[in-house]
C-alpha cells in the first residue's frame, strides 16, 4: 500500500513527486507512456510567465508569480536550462492603450515585480525587429525561458533519487475508493494508495469524474508551433507577446532557451485528446500573425513544426486541491498556461496539503540537488580535454548539428529514468533536435539504445512501443 | 598535434581528390579531417552502379568509385582523421577539431579546404502538417539502413520528392521487398536525373506523379496513412484532388542543402541561390586561403564532377600555399540570367585564371530546344544549342583564358538561355 499515487508524469506529477519526497513517505507515479514528458509538457512554449495575465485572486495569478520566483533556486539546484530574458507584450497602434494598462495594473495587483510601460523609441533598442506598427509595450522583466523537458526529468530524477517509485508504461484503466484507500486499476496490475493525486493533463476530468460527483469538463486546445534554425535564434531577446485584441490572443515569438526562435501558438479546441497533429491552415497562418508584431520573422528557416494540446477546464482556473466528495483525492487538473511557471508552486501546495492528510514527517535524508546531463560546450578547452581522457566518448560527436556527443547520450540512457527511445535522448540531450532532425544521428542512436538498454533493433522506436523504425532485416519483412 | 599546411575538411568524393591533387602539386602536410568511421562519405551507402563514367570510363559503384580515391590517398601517405568532428573554423584558418583519441585539438593551417558535403531537407523544413509518427525518413537515411545496416525501414512506401536519392532508393526499396505505391513531385518536372526516372521509376512501373504534395500524415506512432494532393500554379494544394494512401513509410527526397554553418561562423559568405560559398575561378571563397568543393559549394548531379571540381581546389590551395596571396589585376562577375539560377564559380580573374574555367549552373525551369548563350560584355561570344535544359541537370559552360584575352575592356560576362 502507497501513501500516494501520483497520476501523470508530467512537468506536473514531477514536481508534486519532488515536493512530497521532501517527506518521508512511500509514493508512487504512474505513467502511460514509456518514458515522463510526453503530454502537454513536451510540446508548449517553454515561457515562464511573468504573472500579469491571469485574473487577480485566481490560482492560476497566485502559483504563476510564486512559481516563477522558484525558477532561480530551482534551476541551479536541479541544473536545468532557465534564463530571465524578459517579456514584452506589444501594442501596436489601432489597439487601445486602456488594453496594455489592464495588464499592467493586474501585474501590479498579481504582485508582479518590476513591470513597466517602455514607449517605441526606448522599445525599438531593446527589441529592433518589433513590428513599425508597435507604439508600446508592457516590459515584464521576471519573464523567462526554460527547458521544459529537462525542467520535468530534473524534477522527477530527483523525486526518484529521494526515494519516490515511477511505474512507466502504466495506463490507469479505473479509480475506485475500496473502504480507506483507492484501488487503481492499470494494464498492469492494482496498486492501492491512501492518497491519489491526479496530475493526468488532458485526461485529469476523467481520473476526477471517477471518484467524484463534482464533476471536471476538459476540453483539448491544440497549439501549433513552428520551430527555427540557431541562425534565427537573434531575431528577438525578449519574449514578445501581442496584446489581446477581439481577434484573439496572438502569438509569440521568443527565443529558446536554446538559443533557437520560436513562433506560436495557435488555439483550437479539438475533440481528440491525442490530437497532436499540425494542419495547414495553423501552420499557414502563424507567418502573418507573428507578422504584427515582429517583422521579418524569417520563416524560411524553419527546422520542425510541433502541435501541443492544453488541458482547458471549463471553469477556466487550475482546479487544485482534495475533491470535496473524495476524501484522499487530490487535483492537479486543468493545468494549461502558466502550468509550466506555476509547476513549482502546485507542486509545494498539493505536496502540503497531503503532508497534512497524511501527518508526514520530514525526509531528513532528502537531497535537493540533482546533476544534469553535461553541456561540454560550457568547459573550457583544458576541462574538456580532461574529461575526454577519462571519458572518451564525450570526444565522439553523434548529433552534428546540436554538437552532442556520445557521452552525453550514454549519460541519457544510462542515468535515472533514462531515456528508452529516440524522443527520449532527444528531448535530454537535444540529440536530433537539431536542423537536419536527425537525419544523421538517428541510425547512431538506434545503436546506442540497441547496446546500452540492451535492446533488438527492431524494439528501438522514435517514441513508445508501437512507434518502430525498422521493420526487419533486409528482405525478411 | 603535428602542424599542417593544408586542412581539409571532409574525406568523401571531394576532400578525398583534392587531398590527392593538392599531394601531386607539392604540399606535403596535409590532414584530412572525417567525421564518420571511414572515408568516402556518403559513396559508401551508393551502392548502386552509375558512377565514374567520365572519370574512369567504366561503371562503379558508390563504394568501388571512392576505393579509387581511398587508394591514392593512402599511395600518397596523406594523414586522415576518422571519427573526427570539426568543431571551428576561425577567420585565421586556425581549425579546431575533436576525436576521442586526441580530444580536441587546434590546427593552424595555411589553407583549408571545406569539402563538408550537404544535408538533407527535413520534414520540419517542408512544413508538411500532420502527426510526427516514425517512418518519415529523408531518403538518405533510408539508405543508410538499407545499404550499410541492414535494415528495413517500410514496407509500404509512398516518396515525396522526385530527387536522384528518392529515385534510387523506390528500386532499392523495391527490390528489398518494400511496395513503393507513388512518387509525388511538387514541381511540373522532376528534380532527378532521368536516366534515374527511366531506370528506378519506369522499369519497375511505380507512378510519378509531378505537381502533386503531401498534405497529410497519419498516425500518432508509426505512419499509417498519406494523402496527396495535386498543387496549382501556385504549388498550393488543389481542392478535391486528394489521393489516400495506405503506407507506413514516408520518404523525402526534396532537395540538398550544403553544409555550411562552419563556412558561415568563419565568415565566408555564402550565395543566398545555392548556399554554399561564393567562389572566384581558383574555388577561392571571400576569405584568403579557404576553399571550397563538392556538395558544400553547390549540389551535384554526378560524382564525377565533383572529382575534377574538387582537383582544381587541391591544386588551387597547393599553390596558394607555395605561392602566397596574389591580388587578382581584374575581376569579372558571371552574371546568371535568363533562366540561369547561378554559376560556380561566380568570379573569374582573367589573368590569373588557368587556361580553362569550367562554369557550372542549373537553370531554373524545363527547356526545349533552347540555346547556351555566353557574352563577353555584350558580344556573344558561344551559344550552343540543348535539346533539354532541366533544373534537375547541371550544366556547364568552358571559358578560355585565351579568349578572355581578346576582350580586355569588358567588365562582367554574362550566361544566358535563349532562342535557339
Amino acid at each position: 500500500m502507497y501513501d500516494v499515487a501520483i497520476i501523470g508524469g508530467g512537468v506536473i506529477g514531477s514536481a508534486i513527486a519532488r515536493e512530497l519526497s521532501k517527506f518521508e513517505v512511500n509514493a508512487v507515479v504512474i505513467e502511460r507512456e514509456q518514458d515522463l514528458c510526453c503530454g502537454t509538457t513536451k510540446a508548449n512554449s517553454a515561457i515562464i510567465h511573468g504573472g500579469y495575465d491571469a485574473k487577480p485572486g485566481s490560482l492560476k495569478a497566485k502559483l504563476n508569480v510564486e512559481g516563477n520566483k522558484m525558477f532561480d533556486e530551482l534551476s541551479k539546484d536541479l541544473d536545468f536550462p532557465f534564463k530571465r530574458n524578459g517579456s514584452l507584450v506589444v501594442r501596436t497602434k489601432d489597439q487601445d492603450k486602456e488594453g496594455l494598462q489592464k495588464l499592467y495594473d493586474q501585474g501590479i495587483a498579481n504582485g508582479v515585480e518590476g513591470l513597466r510601460i517602455i514607449e517605441r523609441d526606448e522599445l525599438i533598442k531593446m527589441e529592433p525587429n518589433l513590428a513599425d506598427d508597435v507604439v508600446d509595450a508592457l516590459y515584464v522583466p521576471t519573464g523567462g525561458i526554460v527547458c521544459p523537458f529537462n525542467l520535468n526529468y530534473a524534477l522527477a530524477e530527483n523525486a526518484a533519487d529521494n526515494g519516490v517509485e515511477f511505474k512507466l508504461s502504466t495506463k490507469v484503466e479505473k479509480v475506485a475508493k475500496t473502504g480507506d484507500h483507492y484501488t487503481i486499476t492499470t494494464n498492469a496490475g492494482d496498486i492501492e494508495a491512501k492518497t491519489v493525486v491526479n496530475a493526468a493533463g488532458v485526461y485529469a476530468d476523467e481520473i476526477n469524474n471517477m471518484v467524484s460527483s463534482k464533476k471536471l469538463h476538459i476540453v483539448a486546445r491544440r497549439g501549433q508551433y513552428e520551430l527555427l534554425d540557431k541562425s534565427a535564434g537573434n531575431h528577438v531577446s525578449h519574449t514578445i507577446f501581442q496584446l489581446p485584441s477581439k481577434m484573439g490572443k496572438g502569438v509569440l515569438v521568443t527565443p529558446t532557451v536554446h538559443g533557437n526562435l520560436l513562433v506560436g501558438p495557435t488555439a483550437e479546441d479539438v475533440d481528440n485528446k491525442e490530437g497532436v497533429n499540425t494542419t495547414a491552415e495553423g501552420l499557414g497562418g502563424l507567418a502573418a500573425t507573428s507578422a504584427l508584431s515582429v517583422k521579418n520573422v524569417p520563416m524560411r528557416q524553419v527546422i520542425t513544426s510541433f502541435a501541443g494540446l492544453r488541458a482547458h477546464e471549463d471553469g477556466g482556473d487550475f482546479i487544485l486541491g482534495e475533491a470535496e466528495d473524495a476524501e484522499g483525492f487530490f487535483n492537479a487538473a486543468g493545468i494549461e498556461s502558466p502550468g509550466l511557471s506555476s509547476a513549482p508552486a502546485i507542486g509545494v501546495m498539493i505536496a502540503k496539503e497531503v503532508a497534512e492528510k497524511l501527518s508526514l514527517s520530514e525526509n531528513k535524508n532528502f537531497n535537493g540537488k540533482r546533476k544534469g546531463i553535461l553541456n561540454p560546450a560550457t568547459l573550457s578547452l583544458e576541462e574538456r580535454n580532461e574529461l575526454i581522457k577519462k571519458n572518451p566518448a564525450y570526444g565522439q560527436i553523434i548529433c552534428r548539428c546540436e554538437s552532442i556527443s556520445k557521452g552525453e547520450m550514454l549519460d541519457a540512457i544510462n542515468r535515472t529514468l533514462g531515456a528508452r527511445d529516440l524522443d527520449g535522448v532527444k528531448r535530454r540531450t537535444r540529440g536530433g533536435m537539431g536542423r537536419c532532425q536527425g537525419g544523421f544521428c538517428s541510425p547512431r542512436v538506434m545503436e546506442l539504445l540497441e547496446q546500452e538498454v540492451p535492446m533488438s533493433p527492431f524494439d528501438v522506436t522514435k517514441n513508445g512501443p508501437d512507434a518502430k523504425i525498422v521493420f526487419g532485416y533486409n528482405k525478411q519483412i | 598535434m603535428k602542424n599542417y599546411d593544408l586542412v581539409i575538411v571532409g574525406g568523401g568524393p571531394a576532400g578525398l581528390a583534392a587531398a590527392v591533387a593538392a599531394r601531386d602539386n607539392g604540399i606535403q602536410d596535409i590532414l584530412i579531417i572525417e567525421r564518420d568511421h571511414e572515408l568516402g562519405g556518403i559513396l559508401n551507402q551508393c551502392i548502386h552502379n552509375g558512377f565514374g563514367l567520365h572519370t574512369f570510363k567504366e561503371e562503379l559503384t558508390g563504394p568501388e568509385y571512392a576505393s579509387r580515391f581511398i587508394e591514392q590517398v593512402k599511395e600518397r601517405n596523406i594523414d586522415y582523421k576518422l571519427n573526427t568532428m570539426v568543431m571551428d573554423i576561425a577567420p585565421d584558418k586556425t581549425v579546431t577539431a575533436m576525436n576521442s583519441e586526441d580530444g580536441m585539438f587546434v590546427i593552424p593551417a595555411k589553407a583549408v579546404i571545406l569539402a563538408m558535403g550537404c544535408r538533407e531537407r527535413s520534414r520540419g523544413a517542408l512544413n508538411i502538417p500532420g502527426y510526427r509518427p516514425a517512418g518519415i525518413f529523408s531518403a538518405g537515411t533510408a539508405q543508410r539502413l538499407v545499404n550499410m545496416e541492414g535494415y528495413m525501414p517500410g514496407r509500404k512506401v509512398v516518396i515525396l520528392g522526385s530527387g536522384d536519392i528518392g529515385l534510387i532508393m523506390a528500386r532499392r526499396m523495391t527490390l528489398e521487398g518494400a511496395e513503393v505505391q507513388v512518387v509525388a513531385e511538387l514541381m511540373p518536372y522532376s528534380g532527378g536525373l532521368k536516366r534515374n526516372i527511366v531506370q528506378c521509376l519506369d522499369d519497375f512501373g511505380i507512378p510519378l506523379k509531378l505537381s502533386h504534395t503531401v498534405i497529410d500524415i497519419e498516425g500518432k506512432e508509426r505512419v499509417e496513412g498519406i494523402t496527396i494532393a495535386e498543387v496549382g500554379p501556385d504549388r498550393k494544394p488543389i481542392p478535391g484532388t486528394e489521393i489516400h494512401y495506405e503506407c507506413d513509410t514516408l520518404l523525402l527526397s526534396c532537395g540538398l542543402i550544403p553544409e555550411n554553418e562552419l563556412s558561415s561562423n568563419s565568415g565566408v559568405e555564402l550565395s543566398p541561390i545555392t548556399s554554399g560559398p561564393i567562389v572566384n575561378d581558383s574555388l577561392e571563397t571571400n576569405i584568403d586561403g579557404v576553399f571550397a568543393c563538392g556538395n558544400v559549394l553547390h549540389v551535384h548531379d554526378l560524382v564525377d564532377f565533383v572529382s575534377q571540381e574538387a582537383t582544381n581546389a587541391g591544386k588551387n590551395a597547393a599553390k596558394y600555399i607555395l605561392e602566397g596571396k596574389k591580388e587578382a589585376k581584374k575581376t569579372l562577375e558571371i552574371l546568371p540570367v535568363d533562366g540561369v539560377r547561378y554559376t560556380v564559380p561566380k568570379y573569374i580573374r582573367p589573368e590569373e585564371m588557368d587556361e580553362t574555367v569550367t562554369v557550372r549552373f542549373r537553370v531554373g525551369d524545363v527547356y526545349k530546344n533552347k540555346a547556351i548563350a555566353t557574352y563577353f560584355g555584350d558580344t556573344q561570344i558561344s551559344k550552343r544549342k540543348k535539346q533539354v535544359m532541366a533544373p534537375g541537370e547541371m550544366e556547364q559552360v568552358v571559358i578560355t583564358k585565351k579568349q578572355l584575352a581578346e576582350y580586355p575592356d569588358i567588365e562582367n560576362i554574362t550566361i544566358k538561355i535563349e532562342e535557339a
